[in-house]
């Protein structure tokens, strides 16, 4: 049976299709997604309250690492194959790098509702992934001497709305703990699936608007935005593996690096590499790959991650 | 009305995106205020409908003297037209108090 969560982003998505006039207002947007980022942020710091740092900092180093090549990965294919214009393919590149949070939302959805268990520090893998990507999409599109702002990128980056909402709620749960959080709870975790659910609804009208802009750019994007997530699951498939990881987890991190950014990414690189069309980049992660991931990936990657553990396992 | 109560309404909508950086450009013109509002509609660069913060637009509106507004003008058209999207128009206008601007 669907997902009650997955039926609220289809419904999005054909209101937005039909042209209803629907559409959550700006605020309860902005606040949903607020509620979000901070419920991730918090699961992610009470994982640190409970875990030694020195486990999770290779796996942090590890993850930083992907999220450095995964646009050195794609740019090539964009540039050359994708016929794509420097800062445009740089710019894509860098939404592939980095990560999703709504897709992880669901992922996270997913596991909870099959009763799977998988890693809960995962947040915090989220946060490092966000970043390195930004900075090399940067420097593919203007060269290493170029005259970049670098204090006007970093404080985007690091002052962004994600990034501080994240980390804001990754601490405030470190410090609370487990039986600190408690008084929160009703509001933060008990309410998750509603609030996603509102959230997928608003997801899904603005990526039926991006659909409809699809015509415009061609095959080779919607090909990109579909391989591309493939590719990177495999890459995560094998990290979990490598960290340990249960199936639950490994699917969960698999998601992760096969997510595109569509909120910090977009921001960054509008103010770094203004030649680079956003509508590309956003067409392809919001009206492509989120779906994707959303509809066909997360179930994929799980199945991808039982098999791949049972050939690991014997 | 005396010519000292005419001053320049600089007038621009342009992305979301660039308040920060656009914001501290003016006031190195010279400007010694703003008004900020949202803002929607259609131009070169297509529908601005402020669906998703990509898309969203502001209006910033600047009363000034006619050098800060030359001075706006002129940065504008240095770093913003070739890649934002970007209107901006001045006139005008008379205010009370003008000593303020």
């Amino acid at each position: 049976m669907l997902d009650p969560i997955i039926l609220f982003f289809i419904f999005g998505i054909a209101a937005g299709l039909l042209r209803s006039e629907l559409r959550l207002p700006s605020q309860v947007y902005d606040f949903v997604s607020m509620l979000l980022l901070l419920t991730i942020g918090l699961k992610g710091g009470l994982e640190l309250s409970k875990q030694e740092f020195s486990t999770i900092a290779p796996q942090m180093f590890a993850v930083f690492v992907v999220g450095l090549i995964l646009p050195l990965f794609a740019y090539p294919i964009l540039k050359i194959w994708g016929g794509f214009k420097r800062a445009d393919a740089a710019s894509i590149a860098a939404h592939y790098g980095s990560v999703s949070v709504g897709t992880y939302a669901v992922a996270v959805s997913y596991m909870a509702s099959l009763n799977i268990h998988f890693e809960e520090h995962l947040p915090i893998l989220l946060v490092v992934l966000e970043i390195p990507a930004i900075i090399v999409g940067i420097l593919l599109a203007k060269g290493l001497s170029n005259g970049t702002n670098w204090k006007v990128v970093s404080h985007e980056i690091f002052a962004g709305k994600g990034i501080v909402l994240l980390i804001g709620g990754l601490l405030i749960g470190w410090f609370s703990g487990v039986e600190g959080i408690k008084t929160i709870e009703p509001l933060f975790f008990d309410l998750f699936k509603g609030i996603l659910a509102l959230f997928l609804l608003e997801m899904g009208l603005i990526s039926a608007s991006k659909i409809s802009s699809l015509k415009q750019y061609g095959l080779f994007l919607v090909i990109f935005a579909i391989t591309m997530p493939l590719l990177s699951a495999l890459i995560g498939i094998s990290m979990g593996l490598m960290f340990g990881f249960s199936i639950g987890g490994t699917a969960v991190l698999a998601t992760l690096i096969a997510s595109a950014s569509y909120i910090a990414v977009p921001a960054a690189m509008r103010i770094s590499v203004p030649e680079a069309n956003p509508t590309l980049s956003l067409t392809a992660s919001l009206g492509i790959t989120f779906p994707f991931n959303i509809l066909i990936g997360i179930p994929l990657y799980h199945q991808m991650a039982i098999k791949a553990h049972q050939i690991i396992g014997g | 009305m005396t010519a000292d109560t005419i001053k320049k309404l600089v007038t621009i909508i342009t992305e979301l995106s660039l308040e920060t950086t656009l914001i501290r450009e003016i006031e190195q013109c010279g400007a010694t205020g703003y008004t900020i509002t949202n803002a929607r509609g259609k131009g070169s660069r297509g529908e601005r409908d402020a669906e998703w913060d990509a898309d969203r637009n502001i209006r910033v509106e600047i009363v000034c003297n006619a050098k800060v507004a030359e001075a706006i003008n002129y940065m504008l058209q240095e770093k913003y037209y070739d890649h934002f999207a970007m209107v901006s128009f001045t006139q005008d206008v008379s205010v009370l108090r003008a000593n303020k601007f």
